[in-house]
């Protein structure tokens, strides 16, 4: 008898390892608790302001906010999700969703809320034709540019209209190797960089019905060689320089012409006072064959096996309306919000920054960011076999047709 | 019946450690050793699939360049055991003043943070404005991408983690020196054998117990080395081909691409290769370990 305490205690503690971050509060006199996990520690304060407007509006629910961090936001979540403990609410991209969707840990969620959003963002939390995530922000490239590096190489501003030779063109005049000064950074980055220029220069990533890689289309390696050819050409640096270096922090070094970047550097970018003034924003540049912008929203979907279904999913309703998605933007952090109307206090909050002429003119040639089942895979193979065209070690042409290869027998496997 | 009772004692005293064992160290080992002959999903799902994960992976040029890059390491780091030797001779010289300081400043690294080092080193090594390649420009040398070069990754890896297990093992080889007996030196010191030849003929020879005990931890440490390759060198990284490590690629199949019962695979077959290694060096341990 007198054993049993240790090994009480032990159980317990297995019991409580294997139950980590599961947080289902027991109902009392019908009030309502739900959690909301996010990992962005840069949208705290507008989560925080939007939880206080919902609990106001339903004063029987209460929502508790909690943050992971990035890089352990989906092992965490996987984690939890098998376990059926999953967070009420929370936080999906579109890489993820399918495997959410399918696996049965998110539930449908109510269509009718988001029929004014833009489709491109929407389309990305489709699965089996219903939506398992409701949009509020949203992502969008952009072109980043130093204007005292322009000025004193004597070249215009990019402009709404420009296309891919007057990058290059820019980029060659800009360059100055006795400075260590490049005119453009070509890192290998999918959502601010190749997948842009694949789908520009009339290629896809993957194709419509979803079971063929599009790796291996002449647009597709046109858009990559687009970036190889400027590293090449010496306008750009090597592809070590951004495995030393985040490209974010080399920009700010203010010895880089331009940058293809997001609208929501806009908030590092303010931050330094130094950089601040120095530069501005511009859509991305056509490609040969059409104009074309990678648009990525974040979405809030909702656990299937929550115990308050109707109240979780009224949240994830209110953070898609208008009244929060103004919040999101008035708080000027790292979100830009979905909802057109709403945006206005985010331009304010970087009033220097061309951002709005920016998002306005790029928002019509959105495109949704592929994804599959298996997105995390893919991407995988893509990113190891096209570091070594990016560090000139293989043709890209080369990598890209095995790409297409390896990529195509996962999507056949989904 | 009083020894029966012992027994039933015996068991009840263990019985809290052996089930803290089973639980996080047996059950997951049987559970490891299961989903490594199967094809699992992120949300359970799993299909036997024998050992097509084996099979696969011993035919996959990734895992092959990982097990070469995981072995050119522990090769490395193996390398600097002799300096951690030189070390403790030094510190073991009678009468060194301060030498607590020492032992306390070769053993910081030990007790510092993998990942606090590991982001310390990258910055010295970084290609444009780390300091290494400061020094070596002042120099007149171009220094290289140390961790953005494939050809470089692995080596610059390789320094931070002799650097950080210099002290550890220093510090194992001088408790070694020091329980050497006195009377020995004196002894040899009487039939004029000079430092030098003390050293090769006594000290080498009774401290080989504590070497091999240093090179068997050194190297199951370094076959398993995760945590400096994945601060120092990115997923997109052009230098991840030639400093790919056997517990990275672990990672990457496993929850990088959710490919579950592969990742268990590896994992077995790392546990396999160490077992092997591990057996070969106690084999060969009759051939240059004298135990008193």
């Amino acid at each position: 008898m007198r054993f049993r305490l240790p090994m009480a205690g032990l159980l317990g503690l297995a019991v409580l390892a294997a139950g980590c971050g599961s947080s289902s509060e027991p109902v009392t006199s019908g009030k309502v608790a739900i959690s909301y996990a996010i990992w962005d520690k840069n949208d705290q304060a507008s989560a925080e302001k939007i939880i206080a407007a919902f609990q106001q509006a339903n004063p029987n629910v209460t929502v508790k906010l909690e943050i992971t961090p990035w890089d352990q936001y989906w092992t965490k979540l996987q984690t939890v999700a098998s376990g059926g403990t999953a967070p009420d609410v929370f936080w999906m991209n579109s890489l993820n969703l399918r495997m959410y969707a399918k696996g049965g840990i998110i539930a449908p969620l109510d269509e009718s809320k988001v029929t004014d959003l833009p489709q491109a963002v929407v389309d990305g939390y489709r699965h089996d034709g219903k939506l398992y995530g409701l949009p509020f922000s949203v992502s969008i490239p952009a072109l980043w540019y130093d204007k005292k590096i322009f000025d004193a190489a004597g070249v215009k501003y990019p402009t709404a209209d420009w296309t891919w030779d007057d990058v290059k063109a820019a980029a060659k005049k800009l360059t100055d190797p006795s400075k260590k000064q490049f005119g453009i950074l070509a890192p290998m980055l999918d959502q601010v960089g190749f997948y842009n220029t694949m789908i520009q220069a009339g290629g896809h990533v993957v194709s419509a019905d979803g079971k063929k890689s599009g790796f291996d289309e002449p647009g597709s390696i046109q858009g990559l060689e687009f970036w190889t050819g400027l590293i090449k050409d010496q306008v750009a640096p090597v592809a070590e320089v951004y495995a030393d270096t985040d490209t974010i922090q080399l920009f700010q070094s203010g010895k880089y012409g331009m940058q293809y970047g997001g609208v929501w550097f806009a908030s590092t970018y303010w931050a330094n006072p130094e950089i601040r003034e120095r530069i501005d924003v511009a859509p991305l540049p056509k490609g040969p064959t059409q104009e074309a912008v990678i648009l990525l929203g974040l979405a809030n979907a909702v656990s299937a096996k929550s115990e308050h279904p109707k109240e979780s999913a009224a949240f994830a309703e209110f953070v898609a309306s208008a009244q929060a998605q103004k919040i999101i933007s008035d708080s000027g952090g790292g979100a830009l919000s979905l909802r057109p109307d709403t945006q206005d206090g985010w331009y304010k909050a970087f009033p220097s920054f061309h951002l709005k002429e920016t998002v306005t003119d790029s928002l019509p040639n959105g495109v949704p960011y592929p994804v599959s089942m298996n997105t995390a895979q893919w991407q995988d193979v893509q990113n190891r076999l096209l570091a070594d065209a990016w560090a000139g070690k293989r043709p890209v042409a080369d990598a890209a047709k095995e790409i297409a290869a390896q990529m195509t027998e996962i999507l056949a496997k989904e | 019946m009083l020894i029966k009772r012992e027994w039933v004692w015996g068991y009840l005293l263990i019985a809290p450690m052996a089930l803290g064992l089973a639980v996080f160290y047996l059950w997951p080992i049987a559970q490891t050793l299961y989903l490594s002959f199967t094809e699992s999903g992120v949300f359970g799902g799993q299909t036997w699939v024998g050992t097509a994960n084996f099979t696969d992976l011993l035919s996959d040029e990734e895992m092959l360049g990982a097990l070469g890059n995981t072995l050119l390491y522990a090769v490395l780091v193996l390398a600097g055991v002799p300096l951690s030797l030189a070390l403790a001779a030094l510190l073991n010289v009678p009468g060194l003043r301060g030498l607590s300081v020492y032992r306390t400043l070769y053993f910081l690294p030990v007790v510092t943070m993998p990942a606090a080092m590991a982001l310390t080193w990258r910055y010295l090594f970084n290609g444009d404005f780390g300091a290494i390649n400061y020094v070596l420009g002042t120099l007149g040398i171009d220094g290289p991408y140390w961790v953005g070069d494939p050809d470089f990754a692995i080596y610059a890896i390789a320094v931070v983690g002799i650097w950080s297990s210099i002290g550890y093992n220093a510090v194992l080889l001088l408790a070694g020196l020091q329980s050497i007996p006195r009377h020995y030196y004196e002894a040899a010191e009487i039939d004029g054998a000079g430092r030098l030849r003390q050293f090769f003929r006594i000290t080498l020879p009774l401290l080989t117990p504590t070497t091999f005990f240093v090179v068997v931890i050194t190297m199951i440490n370094a076959l398993q080395v995760f945590d400096l390759v994945y601060l120092m060198v990115d997923l997109k990284s052009p230098a991840l081909s030639g400093s790919r490590t056997i517990v990275y690629l672990f990672y990457e199949k496993g929850f990088v691409q959710n490919q579950r019962g592969l990742a268990a695979a590896i994992a077995v077959l790392l546990l396999g290769l160490i077992l092997v290694l591990t057996a070969i060096q106690f084999r060969l341990q009759k051939k240059w370990v004298h135990y008193e």
